[in-house]
């Protein structure tokens, strides 16, 4: 199982900053290894972002995204205390979904 | 007589609805997958992956901006962000020319999100990064040249 994401979401002057620490592999498919055998592709495809149970941003990723995916974005509103979810799922079906609250 | 009658119909009955809870498991996960632009993310030339997401041959614009350093030291972690100053922006993607895949990421921007993101990106070689927009249903494009230098100091 994947590790949990850092996520911080801070409300400022109505808008909410979200930024968010994924832990994952994201390998390409394109390396080999040691042994010249190509490693499988393994990354996150898909990932949404709730504000209490409104989507705020839904992403696709590619296999060119780095290691350890950072992304970072922003929605009008928010206040302390409210809810904000990320989601994400990988190529092999894994996925992991953390929450936190508006700071 | 009757009674066995009756058991067996609902043994029966029980197996058929077994093969409906299994048929729907089997559907879930391909509907999950059908939301990833497959054809755009394995596309191999620029033009494929445009076409793939319907954007065709992008306008360049002044208002779609690209916050990424000129040259990256170390390509497997290139900050890239992208902000759109199109009115009713709908869709952000990142897209590196000379990458295997080139569609690196694609950000849906709902109503009351500002279009304005950022993430990292890996880059194999010097290249030009595109930033496609979506916006009001037309698309814009913006590039930047981003030099990766490998294993030196920054010179």
């Amino acid at each position: 199982m994947a590790n949990p994401m850092r996520i911080r979401a801070a409300a400022k002057e109505g808008v909410t900053e979200v930024r968010v620490l994924m832990s994952h592999v994201m390998e390409t498919g394109q390396r080999k290894d040691s042994s010249g055998a190509l490693i499988p592709a393994h990354f996150i495809t898909e990932l949404t972002a709730k504000h209490n149970d409104k989507v705020v941003l839904s992403a696709q990723f590619g296999a060119s995204v780095s290691t350890n995916p950072y992304l970072a974005f922003k929605f009008n509103g928010g206040a302390k205390g409210d809810k904000v979810t990320v989601s994400w799922v990988d190529n092999k079906g894994d996925s992991r979904s953390d929450e936190v609250q508006v700071s | 007589m009757n009674n066995q009658r009756r058991a067996t119909l609902k043994a029966g009955g029980g197996l058929g609805m077994l093969g409906l809870l299994a048929a729907a498991g089997l559907i879930k996960p391909e509907l999950a997958e059908a939301a990833w632009n497959k054809g755009a993310f394995d596309a191999k030339t620029l033009d494929a992956a445009m076409s793939a997401m319907g954007a065709g041959k992008p306008m360049e614009s002044a208002d779609v901006q690209i916050s990424a350093p000129d040259i990256a030291e170390n390509g497997a972690v290139v900050p890239v962000g992208v902000v759109s100053n199109l009115p009713n922006t709908e869709q952000i993607s990142i897209m590196i020319e000379k990458n295997p895949n080139m569609l690196a990421a694609s950000f849906d921007i709902p109503a009351g999100t500002l279009p304005d993101v950022q993430t990292r990106v890996k880059m194999g070689q010097t290249s030009d990064v595109y930033a496609v927009v979506k916006a009001d249903g037309k698309f814009y494009m913006a590039k930047k040249e981003i030099k990766v230098t490998l294993g030196g100091c920054g010179g």
